[in-house]
């Protein structure tokens, strides 16, 4: 099988190129990458006037298999990825059960080699079940193939417990990545502290809940000279923490979601579900800061969080609702929307975050587009823009906070080891079985 | 003017012109509660359901006397546990209810926004009769009634409440209709119990009853919750008494023709002493009367839009 991309104008930030180049790909592999390519290709895209990027790579998906298929399978959940322009996308290990012995693992990547349209690379818990009282054997997670820990949704809670985790990964030289929120500080809260609690009445998390959480992991972090990485950072307070942290030298990075970017707190006002994520939405000063901590690399990568819910668990007083919202198929023209066009960051920059940056932190072999590389690429029209629909989704959750919105930039195509994995021709119900 | 609301959710997004509507309306309503026959057939033939999932005497009675005194049919729905416990979701619960073909919804509930979520998702009119901490929207317009109808005004006026504020949704139905209706208002409670930010909605705060009582024309006490103190958010309830309670001694520093208003129920000795509640400058008995006119009203504008 052969492919030729022809006329598209190719983004890849690893190598900071920006122009316009035929690609050629074979097999699973890029063949080569010229101004003018003329080979007799099985079948030719005309990229003209679209741009070509490398396939994206998700730091922070949750896939809900195994334990609820209702909401996620690996093979829906990858369809969602591939029509969001991802080719990688990392599952957090909050599964049922969790991932956090080899045979989870193993099962995990069977089932996405079996089913799933993009690649799939677990994470392992760092305690086991979660649960904050003992260590996985991160060694043998390691071995079965996962490219990070965390125990995702819950903070590690015991300082002599997650000090042990840090020297632990030393050797594995994998990253912990860190839900950061000090649980008694944030209690039953459900949404940011601050006016808008008040007059709403919703109990509150304080943006002091991250910040303490922060202040502990980046301590534990300097004593023992390992690595982390911060999920979904969403306070003024927090980029302050990773940036000195940064200054210093230490091995940190961190990620922000686009529903971070796009939405405040104030956005709780309509007691609509979908505006209820762990972090909570934060105050448009705590967002005008994450744009400023995304320009200034403070924090280095925009990861989705991807959470799928079912509706009987979303659609309930604001209290009682899931936590989370799907975010694979919005994440590039949310970022292109808040980020791009207003000018915070620059269409490579962006890239970058989704791409290259990420796969930095888990050492994987991704994110960049380069002769002889693995195929992995996505062609989207930054001029065409699209509106959100509930029915139009491949995730089989639809809780998404986006619906209905006009959002420009649509993947038109997404190609996986040399296979279009995704076209946007097949949004009438095609490839969903 | 018209009242062109489909549902009454909040006092933060209604206007003092639409606050004046309903209480001229219930003003008239007032008058029929005094009528040998307290009946009216304005609402023949309409169909209301109180839907309680949270413990409530006064404001279900209320409720479902302005609708009988209006000549509707009532239909009652209480739980404590909801029809959770049998899987069936709130919106679930709703929707059957509306398919009885009733034209209202009261909806109590312990989860601040449940009456906004349904009347989004619902045809019929949704009046909040409390969610959470979140407004109680005919509470706070029956405190206004009376101090409307004990003062003659209600602008101008130094208004106290006193008490839980963080976790009171009287509280902030009160604040919302004092200030639009032009009041000068102070809350008063422990640090612990005041929500953050409070003086962006327009009122003073203290921390002492002394400061919110001196020169206050109306003093609205509210009920303080034992559980608070296993909560941490109170050392001792005898330590809240000692502080916050409306003694004899405290209320010299108010004017002395002082309104007292408690919403009720009231936590005798605790909040306030028993010769307090029960003195002549407390109109705690006459919000709850109030309340049956004013809640007339709002069934009255909803529904015959």
């Amino acid at each position: 099988m052969s492919l030729l991309i022809k006329k598209g104008k190719v983004i890849d930030p690893a190598s900071s190129c920006e122009d316009i180049f035929d690609i050629l790909i074979e097999g699973e592999i890029i063949r080569k990458i010229e101004g003018n390519i003329n080979f007799p290709a099985k079948k030719v895209i005309d990229a003209e006037g679209k741009i070509v990027i490398p396939g994206l790579v998700d730091m922070h998906t949750h896939l809900r298999q195994p334990g609820r298929e209702d909401e996620e399978t690996i093979r829906t959940g990858t369809m969602a990825a591939a029509r969001g322009g991802f080719t990688t996308i990392c599952c957090m290990p909050n599964t049922d059960p969790p991932i956090d012995t080899p045979s989870v693992v193993e099962y995990v990547y069977k089932e996405a080699e079996k089913n799933g349209l993009v690649e799939v690379l677990p994470y392992g818990a760092i305690t086991l079940g979660r649960k904050g009282e003992r260590l996985c054997e991160m060694g043998r997670l390691k071995k079965a193939g996962v490219v990070g820990f965390s125990d995702d949704g819950r903070w590690v809670v015991n300082s002599g417990l997650m000090r042990r985790a840090f020297e632990y990964v030393n050797m594995l030289n994998l990253p912990l990545i860190s839900h950061c929120e000090d649980p008694h500080l944030a209690g039953e809260g459900v949404m940011n502290e601050g006016y808008w609690s008040t007059i709403l009445g919703l109990p509150s998390i304080p943006p002091e809940a991250e910040e303490i959480a922060i202040f502990r992991d980046i301590s534990l972090l300097k004593m023992t000279n390992s690595r982390l990485h911060i999920a979904h950072l969403s306070t003024k307070k927090g980029t302050e923490l990773v940036k000195k942290a940064k200054k210093e030298g230490l091995n940190l990075t961190a990620e922000v979601t686009p529903h971070h970017i796009a939405l405040s707190e104030e956005d709780v006002e309509s007691f609509d579900p979908n505006t209820k994520v762990s972090p909570p939405l934060r105050s448009r000063e705590d967002v005008e800061a994450l744009k400023k901590a995304l320009k200034e690399n403070v924090i280095d990568v925009i990861a989705t969080d991807h959470a799928p819910h079912s509706q009987e668990e979303k659609e309930l007083e604001y209290t009682r609702a899931a936590s989370g919202v799907v975010g694979l198929e919005t994440a590039l023209s949310i970022v292109i929307k808040e980020l791009v066009n207003p000018g915070f960051l620059t269409l490579s920059d962006a890239i970058a975050k989704l791409t290259i940056n990420p796969s930095k932190i888990l050492g994987i072999d991704r994110g960049k587009i380069k002769e002889g590389g693995v195929a992995n690429l996505a062609i989207v029209d930054l001029h065409k823009s699209w509106e959100v629909r509930k029915e139009d989704f491949f995730s089989l959750s639809k809780n998404s906070p986006f619906i209905g919105w006009i959002l420009p930039a649509k993947v038109e195509f997404t190609i996986f080891k040399g296979k279009i994995v995704y076209t946007s021709k097949m949004e009438d119900n095609k490839m969903r079985k | 003017m018209r009242f062109e609301r489909k549902d009454l959710l909040d006092l933060r997004t209604i206007s003092s012109e639409e606050i004046e509507l309903i209480l001229d309306t219930a003003t008239s309503f007032r008058e029929v509660l005094e009528r040998p026959i307290k009946k009216v057939p304005t609402l023949r033939g309409k169909t209301i359901a109180n839907l309680f999932f949270e413990p409530s005497t006064r404001t279900r009675l209320s409720f479902e006397l302005s609708a009988k005194r209006l000549n509707a049919d009532v239909i009652n729905f209480s739980s404590s546990t909801s029809s959770v416990l049998k899987g069936e979701s709130l919106l679930d619960t709703a929707k059957n209810i509306i398919a009885m073909k009733v034209d209202a919804l009261v909806i109590r509930h312990s989860s601040p926004g449940v009456a906004h979520f349904l009347a989004k998702k619902l045809p019929v009119s949704i009046i909040n009769a409390g969610d959470g901490a979140h407004e109680h929207p005919t509470q706070g317009l029956l405190d206004l009634y009376t101090i409307r109808e004990k003062r003659g005004r209600i602008k101008g006026l130094n208004v106290t409440i006193v008490g839980d504020i963080a976790h009171s949704r009287v509280a902030r139905s009160d604040i919302w209709g004092l200030v639009k209706m032009g009041a000068n208002v102070k809350v008063c409670g422990p640090p612990t119990l005041i929500p953050k930010d409070v003086d962006k909605m327009g009122v003073k705060l203290t921390y002492f009853i002394e400061d919110a009582l001196s020169g206050c024309d109306v003093v609205i006490m509210l009920r303080i919750q034992k559980e608070r103190q296993k909560e941490a958010f109170l050392p001792s309830l005898q330590e809240y008494r000692e502080f916050f309670s409306l003694s004899e001694e405290k209320l010299k520093l108010a004017k002395p023709d002082v309104l007292i208003m408690h919403p009720g129920p009231v936590n005798r000795g605790m909040e306030l002493p028993a010769e307090v509640a029960d003195s002549t400058r407390s109109v705690i008995l006459d919000q709850v009367t109030n309340g049956l006119a004013v809640r007339m009203a709002v069934l009255y504008l909803l529904l015959t839009r």
